[in-house]
């Protein structure tokens, strides 16, 4: 896409985040996107796209009466909103529509008006993973941790840092579920889920959601807030199944898509001030800034323990607590890119000095996809 | 014999090969006889080259570890087995597929990565049996 050519205008989260009993999955998007919309000064009437993961945009769309020209359903998983974010810009400037709403509503520690995860007995899936006993993200995105601790040498140590930085972060952020300091020794000491991946390692269970007006930039300077420029975009899937994975210790759909949303973005590591990088687990951040090459292969695990990415480190990362210690619904995805949108207008409760170009990465599934969104306040 | 309560696989039209095969005790991958790929799952074409002219064979059932968990949240009917391992072997001839390690304790020290192992077949339904790997060599 052309560098600067859409903004986020809106963005907001739900009202309430954590635990939400009071309200169904559906409701939840109308609470997000009904926040983002006031955000920007808009109502349902001026939108026209719709994009969602979770629901379908026909029901989104309808619930809160849209008469989109535009719907993206993409549904790939937590970086689902990276891509919608990516496929609206496009739209935008292909002017199949003027305004576009992303939504994200998840009900994923209630369970109100959820739809039940399974996988039938003749899906690959259900063929030739389930019947090993797999329970959920847990017991299956973690299955490439040993591989990687065994090539690279990381340690349990610094796996555990990943949680300790992160909650660092957290205790900054009054909406963050989770904010006590912890240590290494905690995060070591909490229940075995998955050798090697204890408690702290795993992301929260949460209730949520939230929302995002993007329109073209030369509309941009109309409204409330300050612009959040698309400066590059990236996407790409590997497998349905983690045990397909090529390589156990990297993941090639982080690969592209981070390689793309570079190139389009035209940018360099070092022109990077803040960086999200979608944390179901401890060793997702890892293998994001190896694959998208903040660091070399086997490297990243001494980059976090270093301090390198804690408050005052030189790359801000995960600044609101991340799936470990801020939220985590299900698909976290557009948390990171509403934490992005703060940063770059100046809003965030850990405000990065400075802020000017934020690098937002996602996962979707297990190694499954992936969506990198890099973001700007820096006018075209 | 009690009850089997986890998950039966359900064979298709591209997998079926495959789980006869399991019947029988062979563990059956598929190769390309256009570019000799080998690969798993099955499917009507290779993944490689694109080519629909693709054969399966008996492989060879000797493996290493190449990763695994070792589970303590069972799935529905894991119950009596936690905690179990989750784990990814490298086989032979190329393909990796998710499986259990049977036949060893399931802890840190009795599964060591790349150590060789081996298939076995567990027969659940009269028409399923699954491809458990054991250490190589063990009983």
């Amino acid at each position: 896409m052309r560098r600067k050519s859409v903004a986020i205008v809106g963005a907001a989260e739900t009202t309430e985040l954590g635990v939400i009993p009071h309200m169904s999955q559906i409701q939840l998007h109308a609470d997000a996107a009904l926040n983002a919309l006031a955000d920007c000064g808009l109502t349902p009437k001026d939108i026209d796209g719709v994009a969602c993961a979770g629901a379908s945009p026909v029901e989104v769309a309808w619930y809160l009466g849209i008469t989109p020209t535009w719907v993206d359903g993409t549904a790939v998983g937590g970086c689902s909103f990276m891509m919608h974010v990516r496929h609206a810009a496009a739209a935008i400037n292909e002017g199949l529509c003027s305004t576009v709403l992303i939504t994200h509503g998840e009900s994923g520690r209630s369970g109100i008006g959820r739809a039940r995860f399974g996988r039938a007995p003749d899906s690959l899936q259900g063929q030739f993973e389930m019947p090993y006993g797999p329970m959920g993200p847990p017991t299956l995105f973690t299955i490439p941790v040993l591989r990687y601790m065994k090539e690279y040498g990381l340690t349990e140590e610094q796996l555990a840092m990943v949680a300790v930085v992160q909650r660092e972060w957290a205790s900054r952020n009054p909406r963050a579920m989770f904010r006590d300091p912890i240590t290494v020794e905690d995060v070591l000491n909490s229940r075995m889920i998955a050798y090697p991946i204890r408690l702290l390692m795993c992301c929260l269970v949460t209730d949520g959601g939230g929302a995002l007006v993007l329109t073209s930039a030369d509309r941009a300077k109309d409204f409330p807030t300050k612009p959040v420029y698309i400066l590059g975009t990236g996407e790409s899937v590997e497998t349905p199944m983690v045990s397909q994975m090529e390589d156990m210790t990297t993941s090639k759909a982080f690969r592209v898509s981070g390689r793309k949303a570079f190139e389009e973005a035209g940018i360099t590591h070092d022109d990077v001030d803040h960086l999200m990088i979608y944390d179901a687990f401890a060793h997702l951040p890892i293998f994001g800034l190896e694959d998208l090459g903040f660091v070399g292969r086997g490297e990243a695990g001494a980059f976090i323990a270093e301090g390198n990415t804690r408050p005052g480190g030189k790359l801000p990362l995960n600044t609101n607590g991340g799936g470990l210690s801020y939220t985590h619904t299900g698909m976290y995805g557009m948390f990171a890119l509403q934490e992005s949108v703060r940063q770059l207008r100046g809003t965030a409760p850990a405000q990065v000095p400075n802020c000017r170009i934020s690098v937002c990465h996602g996962v979707g599934g297990m190694f499954a996809a992936s969506g990198t969104i890099i973001l700007t306040n820096e006018e075209p | 014999m009690a009850e089997y309560r986890k998950p039966i696989p359900r064979p298709t039209p591209e997998t079926r090969d495959f789980w006869e095969g399991c019947k029988r005790g062979e563990l059956r991958l598929q190769r390309c006889t256009s570019c000799s790929h080998v690969f798993f799952p099955p499917r009507g074409h290779c993944p490689n080259c694109a080519s629909r002219s693709v054969e399966s064979f008996a492989a060879s059932g000797r493996a290493t570890l190449y990763s695994y968990v070792i589970s303590h949240r069972p799935a529905p009917g894991f119950e009596a087995d936690v905690p179990y391992a989750i784990a990814v072997v490298q086989l032979e001839e190329g393909p990796r597929m998710l499986t259990n390690i049977v036949g060893c304790p399931q802890t840190p020290e009795a599964l060591q990565l790349d150590m060789p192992v081996e298939v076995v077949f567990e027969p659940v339904t009269d028409e399923i049996s699954l491809p458990k790997f054991k250490p190589a060599g063990a009983a």
